[in-house]
């Protein structure tokens, strides 16, 4: 295995340019980031924060003092409220389990979109195994989530409501505000968590001005170091622990705080909400160049997710017809272009993703979907690199299906 | 259903990058179809069979992954010049073995090729309205796989078909 995967990067020698878009799925951390992380490995604060020693004690400032700008940007009343986890997944995770074991009695009854992360999607299925109701909210063919149907769906039985701000595959910026409304309305008593992975540093969003109770943010997402997110909870919200064991600074989650990523985290918060505007602009310059190159150049190709404000202002995601998604992934790879695909063929259970499914995508459809986001540090000559391999590559993976497969 | 590493091996990407047969063949004996374009793995087989039943040329089109693309071009190879007899020996297993072996999650892919040739023989003998002795009646493994595939797809689309109108 390990041999034809040296193979593999040996077929890449030579590359003229590398342009990295996959951040869905893991990202580079900036250098910045890492210069200011290293120093926590080995010569300051590498004590357990909840120790009573000097290391320990600057251990427990720096996780505090990263909690304080986090919880800054995020809007909170206190630093209490921000919830270090290895990241969202598992801020996800103890979300869903910990509010909703923890209120059984009161209801069994979880709502939730089609088109979430799998880690609300597959926790909410483990949910209703134990007994619980799970309701799907539909969505429009733009991601939109149904805003009449969430209405109906909340009753006195729900005890929780979990949508993304922004959707992490298509850009959706979901009408957060308006289901929060409508869900209190209907039951004051459910909580509401919100995934904001992709919303926090890349639009508007904090829960001063969203007064959701709980929320999700990620650390890789905003080019953070990978390993670290965080649950935001409200003050006076209850949330269960879903695993045990020594119990250190964070409630949630047990274990020693790993104090490097949460400085890593800390600091890409900082470079994300330092220049917020700018930051914004200059991504979503870079996207629309980006979409509008490949939608403009290449026929037969449809734009997944929504334009303009109401997508993230990071996310490109394209679906080419009569071509399949990784081979496509695979021939661009081999041209220095780093992307996903939402093809059946790069999943386990051989299924397209299931965003696109929501959409109304067919099947052959979601068949050659890519998806990309761009970052700060893209170059406009790196998307103009993207825009001359793209169709190379689309048209060769084309010629391969050929007729076949028309429909 | 999460995404999974791929570490093709240095044949599967060969074939991937300079395919071999690849492509519609006009004057085709018989052309065959697997899969199912609903869900997009397909690959379609082109054989241009001569009076002594031997294949004189092959080649395909593929919908499909690297793997699919592979295997398919690699049976393309395999055939040619084999008596069609021979080339119904072939299975999905020396397909793989071929082309120096598949992850396990994409041999449905190295089956959908061989399904693909086997129909293609049946196709060729039913189209001359005669069969051999070595044809056997009941459809082989490949053939049956390609069939399970292609009815799980018109199973899907037709469960998302009614998901949408509810
Ligand atoms: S053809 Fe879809 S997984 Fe190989």
């Amino acid at each position: 295995m390990i041999e034809n995967v040296k193979e593999l990067l040996k077929a890449h020698e030579g590359l003229k340019r590398e342009v990295y878009l996959d951040v869905e799925n893991s990202s580079a951390v900036p250098q910045e980031v890492v210069d200011a992380m290293l120093p926590y490995y080995n010569q300051r604060a590498y004590g357990n924060p909840t120790l009573t020693h000097k290391p320990g004690w600057e251990a427990f400032e720096t996780v505090m003092e990263s909690a304080q700008k986090i919880a800054m940007f995020l809007g909170c009343e206190t630093l209490e409220e921000v919830n270090f986890t290895p990241g969202e997944t598992e801020a996800n995770n103890v979300a869903l389990l910990g509010a909703a074991l923890l209120r059984k009695d009161k209801g069994k009854k979880i709502v939730i979109s089609e088109i979430e992360p799998l880690s609300v999607l597959h926790v909410a299925e483990m949910l209703q195994k134990r007994g619980f109701t799970i309701v799907k909210i539909p969505v429009d063919n733009e991601g939109f989530i149904n805003l009449e149907k969430l209405r109906g769906a909340v009753d006195k039985e729900t005890v929780l409501v979990s949508l993304s701000a922004v959707n992490h595959e298509i850009g959706t910026v979901e009408p957060i505000s308006e289901a929060l409304e409508i869900v209190k309305d209907k039951n004051s008593e459910t909580l509401f968590h919100t995934d904001a992975s992709d919303a926090y540093g890349k639009i508007q969003f904090n829960v001063k001005g969203l007064d959701v109770d709980l929320a999700t943010i990620s650390s890789y997402k905003i080019l953070g170091p990978r390993g670290t997110g965080a649950l935001y909870v409200k003050e006076g919200v209850k949330v269960e622990r879903i695993l045990e064991g020594q119990i250190g600074t964070q409630k949630l989650w047990p274990g020693v705080e790993n104090t490097p990523l949460i400085v890593g985290f800390a600091k890409a918060s900082e470079l994300a909400f330092q220049n917020f505007e700018e930051n914004v602009n200059r991504m979503r310059r870079l996207r629309d160049r980006l979409m509008d190159g490949i939608v403009g150049k290449i026929p037969e190709v449809m734009l997944n997710g929504p334009r303009g404000d109401k997508r993230a202002p990071d996310n490109v995601n394209v679906s080419f017809l009569r071509c399949e998604g990784e081979a496509l992934t695979i021939e661009l790879s081999l041209n220095g272009v780093y992307v996903s695909s939402g093809s059946a063929c790069t999943r386990r259970l051989l299924q397209p993703s299931h965003v696109l499914v929501a959409i109304g995508r067919k099947f052959s459809e979601a068949h050659g979907s890519i998806l990309m986001k761009v970052t700060r540090y893209h170059a406009e000559e790196d998307i103009d690199y993207v825009l001359g391999v793209v169709p190379k590559a689309v048209e060769r993976i084309r010629g391969i299906v050929g007729s076949t497969g028309v429909e | 259903m999460s995404r999974v590493p791929l570490p093709y091996n240095p044949k599967i990407l060969e074939l991937f990058r300079n395919p071999k047969n690849l492509g519609r063949m006009e004057d085709a004996t018989v052309t065959a179809v697997a899969g199912n374009p609903t869900c997009g793995d397909m690959i379609t087989f082109y054989l241009k069979i001569n009076d002594q039943d031997v294949i004189e040329k092959a080649s395909f089109e593929s919908y499909g992954c690297a793997a699919n693309i592979a295997t398919s071009s690699i049976v393309t190879e395999m055939v040619k010049g084999m008596k069609l007899e021979d080339a119904w020996n072939i299975s999905w297993k020396s397909v793989v073995d071929a082309v120096g072996g598949l992850p396990s999650i994409k041999f449905h892919c190295g089956i959908l090729a061989v399904g693909a040739l086997k129909r293609a023989i049946r196709t060729y003998y039913k189209n001359k309205g005669f069969s051999p002795d070595w044809l056997p009646k009941e459809p082989s493994f490949e053939e049956k796989q390609a069939l399970e595939e292609e009815e799980l797809a018109e199973m899907l689309s037709k469960r998302m078909k009614i998901e949408e109108e509810k």
